[in-house]
């Protein structure tokens, strides 16, 4: 340990930054972890596009019925199926988790704890290759004889375990194959992040100064390590169900269906807070900065998103309250997802004090920010509805149930990724995004999202079930055409003003004022380095830390915020 | 391959060695992998009580000789890491080939025994219980395997004196394939 403090302190850089390097050796088979973050975004805003165009395809269908959907065709039945399963599976895996937990994750973690590289470079490239290959395979399932797997990102047996009622017998173990390639790069990635936290820290960097970002996408891997190992089980059973014709979920055959959406929700509830963590420690970083405020009581946080990563465990029956559980485990489920909402609850109770008194700055990342909040109490509130067993009979499997997971999923990934991106941007590329297009964007995107999700609600609460192919063929559905309509042509509206944010990136990557290093005047390391930042990070040696990352507005200094690497004896004398 | 490690790497503000700490992740993600498995497994085996029945076709003898052989194997790999610690790489080597032998045993007397139950009829296909049984313990023989390759990889290192504290770390993961197997035995075999 003295050995390495001193090297660092030094400044004897071990990597050769000036080193000119090759085409190949910078972006395709890099293992710096700034570029390894940049081709998880990447990689994750090209599969948000496909699953964006997948929901395109399968509401056009919805709203029009039967007609041919301009840059699509004419929607059938299996293909209506694949479109709703992989837009589904896209979204989460290979959009949330990668954006939320791999990019940021990646370009955050060494630069805020003052590292010149994650622990394992190599493991992290490899974790990318891997993802990349997962996605290859996931969009290969389309192409194969039978189509892309339609049984629903949930792949509950027998549909998904048996060729003859799937009617996908190559899509669905394509699916199977490119999920369970996913979850490997995620522990590979997850590994890396976790040890790297806990190892790598700049000297002085105690539990308590580490930034609320980073613990969250931490605590994010270890429930995703902790929670998938089943699921993981689960889908070898799965897949030799599939391809060699074992038994495992087949009753005929001693196996137990039920088995599987055990295993599944074991890992798919922990999942929701492994994405949910990392968006909510965006935009804890995001509102300090743009209140000039310390993130108000730092540990009570920290220890509720311990807290519900822990009672995460615990609800996953919530998601089986009409597969035929025991009724008595019903009650329990019920109790323990009411619980887990407090928790949430008080974490958004904490941010809303760090929001109070605060000198607050409208920008668009504090845009993204404050709606990410607004917006996630809709879908937690809506879920109470869902969590007490009573009220799920009649609400499972409707539109309702559909409206509230984009409630919280919409937050996270879109929201959360946009708050990210827009605060992160500077620093990724050196430059500013354009306010003005900035705000445009995020008007228009929340303004149509909501339009979107409240008539899903009014549909579900009507009893429409969800994955219908077409409400026409029921007569007590059919009056309520408009709504689908509505929620169809405001998804248009959605995708339409993404093409601004798209625009934005790419001229403001090119032609955006120059950020400097410190655009937004914020306390934590990331911001002590040039914009971009070079090879190894911080060229003339690693930073120390000597404080919180929240040092906001504190009395006595001259500037408003206290960067963590400023040693303690600039301070004026008390 | 030459890379220059990067200063990160060599940080331990735990005081645990990076590479020590890793290793401990991955066997904590590996335990929930088999806890899946076995707790699916268990579940069934308690609902279905004919499958002790099944269970009664599994040859304990078998069982029981892979046992000591991966047992011994992993006093092996001790044996491996009382030697690094002493500076002897080809030693740790030699040892870490005694462990790699005890594997590549380990794996013969497996092949084996499976070709005698394929041969009576008791296949994967068969029902429940030789479903988990192959998977479980074809699993098992995969980390097997893997730990092999990593084992081989790390002594051609240390013969030459390099990377030693690897030699430990391989050890570790060796011990968690070990106990895995502590906890498919009796659950595939003794019990019936």
């Amino acid at each position: 340990m003295a050995e390495a403090g001193t090297v660092e302190t030094h400044g004897a850089h071990a990597h050769d930054a000036h080193h000119e390097q090759s085409f190949w050796s910078k972006y395709i088979f890099s293992t710096d972890h700034k570029m390894i973050a940049m081709q998880y975004m990447f990689t994750g805003i090209v599969m948000a596009l496909i699953g964006g165009y997948m929901s395109y395809a399968f509401r056009m269908q919805l709203a029009f019925p039967g007609e041919s959907v301009p840059g699509y065709g004419v929607v059938s039945q299996g293909e209506y199926n694949a479109l709703v399963t992989n837009h589904g599976t896209i979204m989460i895996f290979w959009v949330a988790m990668p954006v939320l937990i791999a990019a940021f994750g990646n370009f955050l973690i060494p630069l805020m704890i003052g590292a010149d590289d994650m622990v394992f470079p190599r493991i992290n490239r490899l974790s990318y290759q891997i993802f990349f290959l997962s996605a290859v395979v996931l969009i290969a399932s389309f192409f194969v004889p039978g189509g892309g797997f339609g049984g629903a990102w949930t792949a509950y047996p027998p549909l998904s375990s048996s060729a003859e009622y799937s009617l996908t017998p190559l899509g669905s173990t394509l699916w199977l194959v490119a999920v369970a390639l996913e979850f490997v790069a995620f522990l590979l990635g997850g590994i890396n992040f976790i040890t790297t936290l806990m190892n790598a820290r700049a000297p002085g960097m105690k539990m308590h100064d580490i930034p609320m970002v980073l613990w969250m996408i931490v605590i994010a891997s270890i429930l995703f390590m902790a929670s998938v190992g089943p699921l993981i089980a689960g889908a070898v059973m799965l897949f030799m169900d599939q391809v060699i014709g074992t038994g495992y979920f087949d009753p005929g055959r001693g196996g137990d269906p039920i088995l599987w959406q055990h295993l599944f929700w074991f890992f798919g509830h922990p999942e929701v807070y492994v994405v949910l963590l990392p968006a909510m420690g965006i935009v804890a970083d995001i509102i300090c900065t743009f209140s000039r405020k310390k993130l108000f009581n730092y540990k009570l946080i920290l220890y509720t998103a311990f807290a519900t990563g822990i009672i995460s465990f615990f609800v996953w029956a919530h998601h089986q309250f009409v597969a035929g559980i025991d009724p008595r485990m019903a009650n329990v489920f019920t109790i323990t997802t009411l619980i887990i909402s407090i928790p949430i609850a008080e974490m958004i109770f904490l941010y809303i004090a760090t929001l109070y008194g605060g000198s607050i700055r409208l920008t668009t990342p504090m845009l993204w920010a404050l709606a990410f909040i607004a917006e996630f109490i809709i879908g937690g509130i809506t879920g109470i509805f869902l969590g007490a067993s009573g009220s799920d009979i009649y609400f499972h499997d409707t539109y309702f149930v559909l409206a509230h997971f984009h409630y919280t999923f919409f937050p996270i990934a879109i929201i959360g990724f946009f708050a990210g991106v827009t605060y992160w941007f500077p620093k990724m590329f050196g430059r500013m995004l354009d306010e003005t297009l900035g705000k445009i964007h995020f008007w228009g995107t929340i303004i149509s999202f909501n339009a979107i999700f409240i008539p899903l609600f009014v549909l579900g609460a009507a009893g429409q079930h969800r994955r219908i192919y077409n409400y026409q063929n029921f007569p007590d559905l059919a009056g309520l055409q408009d709504l689908r309509v509505f929620a169809t042509t405001a998804l248009l509206v959605m995708l339409a003003f993404q093409a601004i944010f798209l625009f934005n990136f790419v001229v403001s990557l090119v032609k955006g004022k120059p950020a400097g290093k410190n655009p937004w005047k914020a306390s934590t390391l990331e911001w002590t380095t040039e914009s971009p930042p070079p090879h190894g990070n911080w060229p003339e040696g690693l930073p120390n830390c000597y404080r919180g990352p929240y040092e906001y507005s504190v009395p006595g200094r001259e500037d408003d915020y206290w960067p963590q690497n400023v040693p303690p004896d600039t301070a004026p004398a008390e | 391959m030459s890379t220059t490690r990067p200063i990160a790497t060599t940080r331990s503000a735990t005081g645990i060695p990076t590479g020590k700490l890793a290793v401990w992740w991955v066997i904590g993600s590996e335990i929930v992998i088999f806890g899946g498995l076995l707790a699916s497994y268990i579940m069934h085996r308690i609902g279905h009580p004919e499958w002790a029945e099944y269970a009664s076709h599994t040859n304990t003898w078998f069982g029981g000789i892979n046992t000591f052989v991966l047992l011994t194997s992993s006093l092996f790999a001790v044996l491996a890491h009382y030697a690094a610690e002493h500076g002897d790489g080809k030693k740790a080597a030699r040892w870490l080939l005694a462990t790699c032998a005890g594997g590549a045993v380990f794996i013969g007397i497996k092949a084996v025994e499976w070709t005698g139950e394929i041969q009576h009829g008791y296949t994967i296909t068969a029902n429940g219980f030789w479903h988990f049984y192959y998977t479980a313990a074809g699993i098992h023989a995969l980390h097997v395997i893997a730990g092999c390759i990593i084992m081989l990889i790390i002594a051609n290192d240390a013969r030459k004196g390099k990377e030693l504290h690897r030699v430990e770390l391989i050890g570790i993961y060796w011990h968690f394939v070990d106990i895995v197997w502590i906890f498919l035995f009796p659950l595939l075999y003794i019990a019936k």
